[in-house]
């Protein structure tokens, strides 16, 4: 198959990294996106990029990137009467001020993982009896499909259905990491599925106004090289787009047009990177009748683990190893912060794929 | 008990000794008794290449199968959630007495349950099993042995992402079926072809999972080779949508064996002209080194561990 010949030809990429290898320049290479963490752990780019690239890990796993106020909300949530709170999976682990999901759901509360927002629609329509509350965690890639299932919620009237959308987007947060004093990455490798949403436009900044050149790529082992190619071999910083499989310059209009009919910039609660103006997505006035965030809850204060370095995990100051707690006091059994939880967090791709103990 | 006799007994009893007893008594061969239990639980009930009734005996009849053994009688538990179709509840049934025919197994007794709606998620089953396994024949997951090679029947990951495929929302446009299947002859092929060691179905937590615990209970080290491990390019392609990976994916008809090296070709042979092996592949070795680690050689040619999932991997959502 065609499709086996350039993605995943080993022999291909293994040429490119003698390329890379063979450039003999230097660079810190941050790849924002938690998918892309998984993939590059898992094929063992990273020891073998080493002498070339410095590649770290950044902001762009949306399980990871959820303050703990808005888990703390969200168990609060699932803890009132005649609810059942409808999330992804990988929320059911993270840790907050009164356990995690999980715990919640062993304390009673009803807590079913769906793997769209679309069945959780269907779960509503199901069990008119309940109200069902969908967790909306993630970044413009799952914004779309919560958006789309809002308009249908609204149109059909199904009323026992509610969105706390905790949903955030990428190039703000962008903005606000390299603002930061200490950052020192010199390339990006920008996240596949959220561009192939938002297209190329909205990062031109980065490489504008902070002379860092973005390649957008895909996640076989063969793009990801590119990827890193590109950003060694670039003259002028640019936006750049190896993807070209599923990403647009334009991105997709239409997935746009309803993430902006439904949902409206807001301040954003980020961990690690703190609050963040206009990175947030709130329910707009027209669908308020699905809103899960106007209920008043009572949460407990957030505590936090001290210990728990996930906020420099996420802006690329340490790696996972760095954590006194890695793979010791926290691991995807017992989890102390959301990075070791998600399939998409950085220390949960580490452990699970890179370093032997 | 009008379900028992109205919808049970006529799909599955055919001829089997179920009746008003409390117990069923079974003639036994000699040998050793091989036993086992588990349950299943599957959204949907019915998926491309398999459905719960078959799952449920296939995967107590491979159970049997791993360590050796020649599966004879299951039982059968069925809960059941107030609502569920009867038209429903018969189609399972039916396809898991055709199962039990298909891996010559006679389902000799059982129970149901029915709970209340929103206890349970439509039906779950619960299959134990018996089987027997001939006198002198060592077969167990402890029992690999450094210079063994690892065997495995087939592609990886088909029946995770035949289940991932009917989730509404994923648009998951692919179309693989389930390599769901009962091994019990295939195994008795791979035995009567040489010296297997060490057997394990890899199902829920993937190939990863089952090759740790074989690591860990034989006190070996593995190395695996990834661009050996037959994965299909539907999968892969599945695998690279939703963000998951192939050797973590379940599979309900998989065998992976350390097998004596010697022996290693003609068993691969065996297996190829089987049915449900012409896939086969050797995808691995045995070594001395440290006990538990399993090393894979990526296609790229680093290595890393390969590691045991904790829980169910879930689609990616960035
Ligand atoms: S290893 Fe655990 S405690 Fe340390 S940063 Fe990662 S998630 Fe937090």
């Amino acid at each position: 198959m065609k499709y086996v010949d350039e993605f995943r030809n080993p022999e291909l990429s293994r040429r490119l990294i003698q390329a890379v290898l063979g450039l003999g320049k230097r660079m810190t290479v941050m790849e924002v996106c938690g998918t892309h963490t998984m993939a590059i752990s898992r094929s063992g780019l990273r020891p073998l990029l080493a002498p070339a690239v410095d590649l770290l890990s950044g902001p762009g796993c949306p399980v990871c990137v959820t303050s703990e106020a808005d888990i703390a909300r969200a168990i609060a949530l699932a803890e009132l009467p005649d609810i059942i709170l409808a999330t992804f999976g990988d929320m059911m682990k993270v840790p907050g001020p009164q356990g995690t999901l999980l715990d919640a759901a062993a304390r009673g509360a009803q807590v079913k993982v769906v793997y769209s927002p679309l069945e959780a629609l269907k779960l509503a329509q199901q069990r008119p009896e309940k109200r069902v509350v969908f967790l909306g965690v993630g970044f413009e890639t799952t914004a779309p499909a919560v958006a789309a299932t809002l308009i249908t919620a609204k149109e059909q009237n199904v009323f026992n259905f509610y969105v706390l959308s905790l949903h955030k987007m990428v190039p703000p947060a962008l903005r606000a990491l390299v603002e930061q004093e200490d950052f020192r990455v010199e390339g990006f490798i920008l996240p596949g599925h959220v561009s192939a949403v938002i297209g190329t436009r909205p990062y031109i900044f980065l490489a504008e106004e902070y002379g860092i050149p973005c390649v957008i790529t895909g996640f076989e082992p063969t793009d990801i090289l590119k990827a890193i190619y590109l950003l060694l071999t670039m003259e002028e910083p640019a936006v750049e787009v190896e993807y070209t499989r599923a990403v647009r310059p334009e991105g997709n209009p239409k997935a746009v047009e309803m993430m902006e009919r439904v949902f409206e910039p807001c301040g954003a609660e980020w961990r690690g990177l703190g609050r963040i103006d206009g990175s947030g997505m709130r329910i707009r006035e027209e669908f308020s009748a699905h809103d899960a965030s106007l209920w008043e809850v009572e949460t407990p204060p957030v505590l936090g683990d001290k210990r728990c370095r996930c906020g420099d995990v996420l802006c690329g100051r340490i790696r996972p190893l760095d954590c006194p707690l890695f793979a010791r006091t926290c691991t995807p059994e017992s989890p102390v912060g959301p990075c070791m939880v998600s399939s998409e967090g950085t220390c949960a791709s580490y452990y699970l794929y890179e370093e032997a103990h | 008990m009008e379900l028992l006799e109205e919808v049970v007994f006529p799909l599955l009893g055919g001829g089997s000794p179920w009746g008003a007893e409390d117990a069923t008594l079974l003639d036994f061969p000699s040998g050793k008794l091989a036993l086992t239990t588990d349950s299943f639980v599957v959204q949907p009930l019915f998926f491309p290449g398999g459905d719960i009734g078959k799952l449920a005996v296939c995967g107590t009849v491979n159970d049997l199968a791993m360590r050796g053994a020649k599966p004879l009688f299951l039982t059968l538990g069925l809960i059941l959630e107030e609502g569920l179709p009867l038209e429903t509840l018969r189609r399972v049934l039916r396809s898991a007495a055709n199962w039990a025919r298909e891996a010559g197994v006679q389902i000799v007794a059982g129970d149901t349950k029915v709970v209340g709606r929103g206890q349970a998620d439509g039906l779950y089953i619960n299959t134990a099993g018996v089987g027997v396994v001939k006198e002198g024949l060592q077969v167990g997951i402890s029992r690999a042995e450094p210079g063994d090679l690892l065997v495995i029947n087939g592609y990886l990951g088909d029946h995770e992402v035949a289940v991932l495929s009917c989730r509404d929302g994923l648009e998951l446009k692919v179309q693989v079926s389930s390599d769901c299947a009962p091994l019990s002859s295939l195994v008795e092929t791979m035995l009567s072809a040489g010296r297997v060691h060490a057997m394990r179905d890899p199902t829920r937590g993937g190939l990863a999972s089952v090759l740790t615990e074989m690591a860990v209970a034989s006190a070996v080290a593995l190395e695996i080779w990834e661009e050996r491990v037959p994965v299909r390019e539907e999968v892969r392609a599945a695998c690279e949508v939703l963000g998951l990976d192939p050797f973590l994916m379940a599979n309900e008809g998989k065998v992976v064996a350390a097998v004596h090296p010697d022996d290693a070709d003609r068993i691969l042979m065996a297996m190829r002209s089987h049915s449900l092996g012409g896939e086969s592949a050797i995808i691995g070795e045995v070594r001395e080194g440290r006990p538990g680690e399993v090393v894979l050689v990526t296609s790229l040619g680093s290595r890393r561990l390969l590691r045991m999932p904790s829980g169910e991997q879930f689609p990616r959502i960035c």
